[in-house]
Parts: structure tokens; C-alpha cells; sequence
């Protein structure tokens, strides 16, 4: 048996009513140490509940949320990020009116301690700036530090996300759609992206496309109706004909 | 270099203008400029809408007002003193209502500013319906005789430059990148690992600080704080100014204070007919200059020379 700390991040029994409606009912899941790990399911199974869930965005009813074998189900998510579990959103998350530097320095001043300091110049946290740069170019934004980031494509807007969430130099990195709304043009780079910057990390990633899927994912469980229908390979998952039919029949249920 | 020649042009102008114009009229537009720096503060850089600014302004004006008739303290004291009170009035009001946003921590702030009304009405301090007046304008530093108009004026210059060089401060500071991230993307930056509500009180903190300035001055300079300058009419005026001028700006809020100081002076020969003009001007504002009237201008002739 293997102790517990083999998995970055683990659910016991999440639940979450709203209501007398189990949107997630007792999902437990674990997600390996270094592995890219992906919850799929067809429309309404629960994945953004369950995502929310485990960032601490929503509380659950009841269960137990686990962080290397540490129990944060009561923290809150500023508390969880600073832990090294960092979420990115469905609809880009970006700051508009910042520039792609200001964006990513904003996330590098989360561990400085400088963020108060209201009577100090923006020249005193100028040694954010290399390491701010160093992220953009990792992402293919570099030279575009003084852009701000609502004049950036949808691609890039993504890029710089993603940038930002690395500045933390997360642990455990939950990716809620990376390649949602995204033309055929931008997801491999993102998938590209996300592969890279997995090196060292445990990402868990909800999403739709499933040939992203399976090209980055090594394991993968489904949700329907707010439970764990199964998990596996893609290999496993996508020759499952309950699979088969959640995601065929599924037009009938819904 | 040309920033240095406008801020030396600036500079001249300011010490020449007292013997020029009204210094009274100027020392309302220093005043208004400065609490209308303290409202963009809020709402520009943390996108919060503070429905109820005028109670920093009013309050800070009967507290200094008091403390120069009836303390041997000397006029800049009074100032700082009062600005002091309404940072700590912010701080509270910010514990109150900075965990909610929008329409809820508009409606947050009315209440509570209606409720200090009501409170300094009542107060037996604050003369009731008459207010206080003849406010004595005290010696600065208990040595310099500053009764005059022109002499109180370099007085009120030099704490509105010192209050406005604090906000371009905390606008250029690292609380203030974090600030108009919030003001962007509360909940991203929450999970950046920050409480926002944290960064929202210390902006409602200073903010009530440089309101609670601009108040404390008023009152020295008119020799008289009365229940108008907390009432909802002021809460209402400072919005139009930062609207007028450009919200999201660091000077338009500071423009549309001085339009509107400037606007009001001139139009008071014509009685109720001011309301009226004052309202088909703001109309037109939102119509046509939705960006205000900095904005637009930035809009329309510094973008094509940035890019």
C-alpha cells in the first residue's frame, strides 16, 4: 500500500448540495505526484463543481480536500495558493487594464511581502522585473511586457494566465479548460505549453477537448452525474462502454 | 523634460494666481481637488463605488473646525489631526464593508454615512442646524499669522501638493499594482494567494485620510462646518467630478473638480437656473464624453503617439 503523500492532491467523499441536488456526490480522487491528470464528463457531470471544490472557490457539504496528505478543506483559497495549489479560471483570468509585466509582478509580490507598501515607488520591487520577464518569454510573451493584457489575443491571453499562475511556482496547478473557446490554431500551442511547464508539477486539468486530452494526460477519471463513473488511461477510459454511452446516451439523460 | 517645464509652469502659476484671482475661489478648487483624488483613489484604482465619501469630508471639517476654536492648536496640526481621525473612520467603514463589492458596498457606505449625519446632528459639539462658525484660522506652527486669505492659501497649497504627490504614490506603488489587479480581477487575486479585503481597507483607510485633508482645510478656509458638507448632495458632487473629468485618470478627477468649483462660481448669479445647467452639462458628459473630459483627450491625441 502506498502512504499517502504519493498523491499531490486527493478528495475523500466530496460532496456539495445545492439544495437537495448533489452537484458532486462522495468523488474521491487521487492525482499522482508529476502526473498531468485529467476530469472529464459530459456537460452537467459536476467537473466545475468539483473543481471549485478543491480550490476552495465553494465549500463542500461534506468530504475532506487533501494537499501532500494535508487536510485543507477548511481553508480558504488565498490560504491553498500560498500552500502551492493555484487554480486558473475558465474565462480567461487575466487583468485587463495591466500590463503583461504588471501582470505577472502582481503574482511574484504574493511571496515578497511588498504588497502593502503604499508609500514605497514601483523602483523598489524593480528585481520583480527579471524574473517577470524570464516567465513571459517561457510562455512566448516576450516583448510584450508593456502590452496590456486586454489587448492580447485569446491565445496569448491564456499564455500570460498561465504565466502568471507559474510565477507562484505552484505544486499542484488545476487547470479548469485550458483550451476552452480556443480556435484550432491555439490549442496546440497551449497543449505545448502546458506539457512543458508540467515538468516538476502535478497538474489536474478539466477538460472537453479529448484529443488534448489524451495527448497530455497519463490518467484520467470521468464524472457523470456528480460521481465517479470510472478512471484509468485514456486508453482504458475511452473503451469503456459505460463511457461509451455517458457520453453517446448523455443527449437523452440531460 | 517637458513633464519638468509643465511642472514648473504649474509651480509659478500657483504661487502668482492668489493675486490674481479670488484666493478663496482657489483654495475651494485645492480642496475639491484633493477629495476628488481621494474618491478616484477608490473608485478608479480599486473599483469601489463609495456612495457615502462626504462623511471623511464633513466630519473632518467639524472636527477640525472644533479644534481651532476651541484647542490652542495650531492650524497644520488641525489638518493632520483630523485627516488622522477620518483614516481611522475609513479603517472602520473598511472593516464593515470591504468584503462586499459593487452595489452592496455602495449601499454599505450610504448607510453608514447617513448614520454619522445623523450622529453629528445630534452631537452637541457640532451646533445642531447652525453649524460651527466663525472658525478662527490659528497661527501656523503657533508662530505664523495665516488670517489672511492669500496666507492660508500657500498653507492649503502645500498640503494639497503633499496629499496629491501621497496619491500618485499609492497609485505607483506596489500596493497599488496589487490594488487595480483587485480592482480588475478580485477573485484572481485571491488565488494569487492575497485577501483582498485586506488591500480594499488600507485603500478605504487612505482614502478617508485625504478626504478628511481636503474636509479640515474647507473648514479653515470658509470659517465655517456645517451638516451640507457630509450631506448626500457633496457624496453626489464628488462622483460627478471624477465622471466629468475621467475616472481611471490619475489628473481628470482633479480637472473635473475644478470645472465643477469653477462651474458652480459662475453660475451663481443665476440662481436656480445653475441646477439646471449644472444637470443638461452632465448630461452631455455621459452622452458625449463618456470617458470624461481627460479621457477623451487622452483617447483622441496621446494614443497615436504612443504606439
Amino acid at each position: 500500500m502506498s502512504t499517502p503523500t504519493d498523491y499531490a492532491l486527493e478528495a475523500r467523499g466530496l460532496t456539495k448540495s445545492f439544495g437537495g441536488f448533489h452537484a458532486v456526490k462522495d468523488v474521491n480522487l487521487k492525482v499522482r505526484r508529476g502526473a498531468i491528470h485529467a476530469l472529464i464528463g459530459p456537460n452537467g457531470a459536476g467537473k466545475t463543481t468539483c473543481f471549485n471544490l478543491l480550490t476552495k472557490t465553494l465549500t463542500p457539504t461534506s468530504g475532506q480536500v487533501l494537499l501532500d496528505g494535508q487536510d485543507i478543506t477548511g481553508l480558504r483559497s488565498a490560504q491553498v495558493a500560498r500552500l502551492g495549489l493555484v487554480r486558473s479560471f475558465q474565462i480567461s483570468a487575466t487583468f485587463p487594464h495591466l500590463t503583461c509585466l504588471e501582470n505577472i509582478r502582481v503574482a511574484l509580490q504574493s511571496s515578497q511581502g511588498t504588497a502593502f507598501r503604499f508609500w514605497r515607488s514601483l523602483g523598489s520591487i524593480k528585481a520583480l522585473n527579471e524574473p517577470a520577464r524570464a516567465l513571459l518569454a517561457q510562455v512566448g510573451l516576450a516583448g510584450q511586457e508593456d502590452t496590456l493584457a486586454t489587448e492580447l489575443s485569446y491565445g496569448k491571453k491564456r499564455a500570460l494566465e498561465i504565466a502568471t499562475t507559474l510565477a507562484l511556482d505552484p505544486k499542484v496547478m488545476l487547470l479548469d479548460e485550458p483550451t476552452a473557446g480556443m480556435g484550432h490554431e491555439d490549442i496546440a500551442p497551449i497543449t505545448d505549453l502546458i506539457r512543458a511547464v508540467s515538468a516538476g508539477r502535478t497538474i489536474l486539468i478539466v477538460e472537453h477537448n479529448l484529443s488534448v486530452v489524451s495527448s497530455l494526460c497519463e490518467r484520467i477519471t470521468v464524472l457523470q452525474h456528480g460521481e465517479v463513473l470510472t478512471e484509468g488511461t485514456y486508453d482504458e477510459v475511452s473503451n469503456d462502454p459505460e463511457v461509451i454511452t455517458a457520453y453517446m446516451g448523455g443527449v437523452d439523460d440531460e | 523634460m517637458t513633464r519638468y517645464a509643465l511642472f514648473a509652469l504649474f509651480a509659478v502659476l500657483a504661487v502668482l494666481a492668489p493675486f490674481q484671482i479670488y484666493p478663496i475661489l482657489l483654495m475651494t478648487i485645492l480642496c475639491f481637488v484633493v477629495f476628488a483624488s481621494s474618491f478616484n483613489l477608490l473608485l478608479g484604482y480599486a473599483g469601489l463605488l463609495c456612495f457615502g465619501h462626504a462623511m471623511f469630508f464633513g466630519t473632518a471639517a467639524y472636527l477640525s473646525g472644533w479644534m481651532l476654536k476651541h484647542t490652542a492648536l495650531s492650524i497644520e496640526l488641525c489638518f493632520i489631526l483630523a485627516a488622522l481621525a477620518m483614516a481611522a473612520l475609513g479603517w472602520l467603514v473598511g472593516l464593515i464593508s470591504a468584503r462586499r463589492g459593487g452595489i452592496q458596498f455602495a449601499m454599505i457606505t450610504l448607510a453608514i454615512s447617513q448614520f454619522v449625519y445623523f450622529l453629528l446632528l445630534r452631537a452637541p459639539f457640532t451646533g445642531g442646524e447652525d453649524g460651527l462658525q466663525r472658525i478662527p484660522r490659528s497661527a501656523l506652527f503657533g508662530v505664523f499669522d495665516v488670517s489672511s486669505n492669500v496666507a492660508l492659501y500657500f498653507v492649503v497649497l502645500v498640503f494639497s501638493v503633499l496629499a496629491i504627490a501621497l496619491f500618485y504614490r499609492i497609485v505607483h506603488s506596489p500596493f497599488g499594482e496589487v490594488l487595480r489587479a483587485i480592482r480588475d480581477n478580485e477573485d484572481r487575486v485571491e488565488s494569487l494567494g492575497f485577501q483582498p479585503e485586506r488591500f480594499k481597507i488600507l485603500a478605504l483607510t487612505l482614502s478617508a485620510g485625504l478626504a478628511g485633508l481636503a474636509g479640515a482645510m474647507k473648514a479653515a478656509v470658509f470659517q465655517i462646518a456645517t451638516l451640507h458638507d457630509l450631506s448626500f448632495h457633496v457624496s453626489g458632487t464628488i462622483i460627478f467630478m471624477t465622471l466629468l473629468g475621467g475616472l481611471g485618470t490619475m489628473t481628470g478627477p482633479m480637472v473635473g473638480a475644478a470645472l465643477i468649483v469653477l462651474l458652480n462660481d459662475e453660475l451663481a448669479q443665476f440662481g436656480e437656473w445653475a441646477l439646471i445647467i449644472q444637470g443638461t452639462v452632465f448630461l452631455a458628459v455621459i452622452l458625449f464624453f463618456r470617458k470624461g473630459v481627460v479621457g477623451e483627450i487622452k483617447a483622441r491625441f496621446w494614443k497615436p503617439a504612443k504606439s
